[in-house]
């Protein structure tokens, strides 16, 4: 910030003069003033404010923060809460999700197809535009909509009646030991909704040094774009392990596994930085609780449908229709025997196998850079596409009326198994952030080297974790 | 100091008439403005919805502080005035370095709006002072919005707000901004202070020991011979006493009273990506 043209000690009477009478007045001029202000305050406020009496004054949340942030309920409850969010949001997805597809999918993309034959388009143009295009969208409105328009009201509830600063309050023990400041949690909370808001965040963080542990660390908190992979997969490959009246319940555990791995990750690689290249002091600071408040209902529909729910889909939508034309491209431009999606895609198999994943993930987080949710219509597209099932065109997806038909696509055409989908689930969490969150590093930071270990760091671990637990479940004759 | 005299009486206050025929939204159409209008105050006390009972938009709010830590703007007309309103991240006080309270002291002081608006949690009323005595010592265009009257009042506590504004020297408005009232009121605060009608005259830091005070008066005086017509010479002279290195850089380039649009640096990213 000093201006390099006038070095600091120019002369400046002023300044000088100040000078001189800071070292008279002495170093804790500071904690002087601050000790006036609030004498000040506290005179102000004795005769402007009057209790009723002492009648239980914040009884009950005091009662209810004692059992939200104890050391002993905090964690459980915490455990549960978010049990009961995906939980209800897994077991109220599926019908709606249904409905949509059998919309979407069967009956308008018959109907544009129907028109298109009708006008005579020639087949390139319908198939880059509704067989491209068309399709990765809505397979994106019917797999995304009905989780998102659930999830999201209940989170907000929960944010608006006060729940999550008692979360970030039960963390700052655990954030505090692993070497970063408290308010990591709260800015760790934040990026539950969006990475990129969750770095901006870190404002509220005043050393340098941890805020920058706080920066690199936020891609560990599942995101939006993210939610919709993780609560697919829970569904259709973790719930159907279970017997069925358990099936959401299993799906709902292993999503909460996840996200509590995140917070894990984002703690044990806050411990490494604080001890390696990120060394230094923890400093205190005070987490206000503020009160419960009675949530608005019918405000938080609106706006977590409006502001978070359509946000989110749009930016699917936009990024979807794009990758849905490249990917129609790539399978239907041919290179000697085969079209470029089925090369892209072989040349990665092996090197996707390695980690338990396949060739077809691979592909489906590059595209996926700029926005992650696309990942699991890429993923289906690209599938369908290069198993070369007859019953499919290339670069066409089939219709599916519900999840179970995506489960036998990618098992049956795309050969997944458990572990793919654990792994899938997994790299989901630990992957390089995405170009948005990336860009925000970068404008908070302006620092190249912090911006690419930001966005290395957690690929390289998602490659060592993925790694570890394909190897193990090949050596445990698993796979 | 009593302004109740011409505001609108209880029952028109929650009436959307007499609001819409005074108030008309913008949005996020700033341009233009008559006056600039800053909203400050601690984490969590309903800042961003007193912004978007005003502006009409939609800036997520959450019960939970440090939800906002960038610049939100938005516009208004009242009774045919153009105002600028710009939101600024919560903070305990101005006094330490963290970006967020560098913002909010930034543009409360090079940004000079014409009116400061402080929202105030009325069940936390003596932390929260903190922040309003320091707002006072930069500005003196003050507006007090007593907020989450409703809470005070579930808790058993009552605010004096007529003593707290005879204490204060500024305009004490209680609201409870989540269902829109008391906003008229403050609306009418805003523009009396913003054109002067409403002469303040703020507090200032009193119980500051004796050499302290010597020291803050004589380099407060030096001070305002350099710069002449500096409304906050003794605040200015309390940060060189500290040693605050901004303030320090801002005397030695002389840009202390002009409009630097210090502000604007920090603020590149605009919550146009979704927030949680």
């Amino acid at each position: 910030m000093t201006d390099k043209a006038m070095p600091p000690d120019s002369p400046d009477p002023l300044l000088d003069m100040a000078d001189s009478l800071r070292q008279e007045v002495g170093p804790d001029f500071h904690d002087r003033l601050v000790e006036s202000i609030y004498t000040d305050a506290s005179q102000i406020a004795s005769h402007t404010v009057t209790h009723d009496g002492e009648r239980g004054r914040f009884y009950w949340d005091r009662t209810l923060d004692r059992l939200l942030t104890s050391r002993t309920w905090g964690f459980p409850i915490m455990g549960l809460m978010l049990m009961a969010v995906f939980w209800l949001t897994i077991s109220g997805a599926n019908v709606p999700s249904a409905m949509l597809a059998d919309l979407l999918m069967d009956k308008v993309y018959n109907a544009l197809h129907g028109a298109a034959s009708a006008l005579s388009l020639p087949w390139w143009l319908s198939g880059f535009v509704i067989d491209g295009m068309y399709l990765a969208t809505a397979w994106v409105v019917s797999v995304m909509l009905p989780p998102m328009a659930i999830f999201f009201p209940l989170f907000t509830l929960l944010e608006d009646f006060g729940y999550l600063p008692r979360v970030a309050f039960n963390l700052d023990r655990l954030f505090h030991r692993a070497g970063a400041h408290g308010k990591q949690a709260l800015s760790m909370m934040m990026g539950f909704g969006c990475n990129a808001a969750g770095v901006i965040s870190t404002r509220i963080i005043d050393s340098p040094r941890e805020r920058l542990i706080a920066i690199i660390t936020n891609n560990f908190s599942i995101c939006n774009g993210r939610w919709p992979t993780l609560i697919l997969m829970g569904t259709i490959f973790i719930g159907a392990t279970a017997p069925p009246a358990l099936a959401s319940f299993a799906a709902a555990a292993s999503v909460v596994t996840i996200a509590v791995l995140g917070i894990i990750l984002a703690l044990g690689v806050s411990w490494f930085l604080s001890r390696t290249w990120l060394k230094g002091e923890t400093s205190a600071f005070s987490l206000e609780l503020p009160p419960y408040r009675p949530p608005q209902i019918l405000q938080t529909l609106y706006t977590s449908v409006i502001d978070r729910t359509l946000i989110v889909l749009w930016r699917a939508v936009v990024m979807a229709a794009p990758a849905g034309a490249i990917i129609w491209l790539l399978g239907n431009i041919t290179l000697g025997d085969a079209s470029l999606a089925v090369h892209l895609v072989q040349l990665l198999n092996p090197i996707g196998l390695l980690f338990g994943l396949n060739g077809v993930i691979l592909v489906a987080y590059v595209l996926a850079i700029p926005a992650n949710e696309i990942v699991i219509p890429t993923i289906l597209m690209l599938t369908l596409m290069v198993s070369g099932s007859d019953a499919v065109q290339a670069g066409v997806m089939i219709e599916m009326e519900d999840q179970t038909q995506v489960y036998n696509v990618l098992v049956n055409m795309g050969g997944w198994t458990l572990l793919t989908a654990i792994n899938l689930m997994l790299f989901s969490l630990i992957h390089n952030p995405c170009s948005t969150t990336i860009l925000t590093i970068w404008n908070e930071t302006k620092n190249l080297r912090w911006t690419t270990v930001a966005t290395l760091l957690p690929l390289g671990l998602g490659f060592a974790v993925t790694f570890l637990t394909a190897t193990v479940a090949r050596l445990f004759g698993l796979v | 100091m009593n302004t109740d005299a011409v505001m609108p009486k209880a029952a028109c206050a929650t009436c959307s008439l007499a609001q819409n025929a005074r108030l008309i939204k913008l949005g996020i159409e700033t341009g233009g403005w008559d006056y600039v209008v800053a909203l400050a105050g601690n984490p969590n006390t309903g800042k961003s919805t007193v912004f978007n009972a005003v502006t009409g938009l939609r800036q997520h709010t959450g019960n939970w502080p440090g939800k906002t830590v960038t610049r939100a703007e938005g516009g208004f007309i009242y009774d045919g005035k153009r105002y600028k309103l710009v939101d600024l991240p919560g903070t305990y006080s101005l006094l330490s370095t963290s970006v967020d309270e560098e913002i909010a002291r930034d543009f409360i002081l090079f940004g000079q709006p014409h009116v400061t608006v402080v929202v105030v949690d009325a069940t936390r009323l003596e932390r929260n002072l903190n922040l309003v005595l320091q707002i006072l010592e930069i500005t003196d265009r003050v507006v007090v919005c007593l907020n989450l009257m409703d809470e005070a009042e579930r808790h058993g506590i009552k605010v004096d707000d007529r003593a707290l504004a005879r204490d204060l020297g500024v305009p004490v408005v209680p609201t409870v901004a989540r269902r829109g009232e008391g906003i008229p009121e403050l609306l009418a605060a805003i523009a009396q202070v913003a054109s002067g009608e409403y002469a303040t005259r703020p507090h200032r830091i009193r119980h500051l020991d004796p050499e302290v005070g010597q020291a803050v008066e004589r380099l407060t005086r030096e001070i305002e011979k350099t710069f002449k017509g500096l409304p906050n010479a003794r605040w200015v002279a309390m940060r060189l006493l500290e040693g605050d290195e901004r303030i320090i850089e801002a005397v030695r380039k002389h840009e202390l009273g002009e409009l630097a649009p210090a502000a604007e640096m920090a603020s590149t990213m605009q919550p146009a990506l979704e927030t949680a």
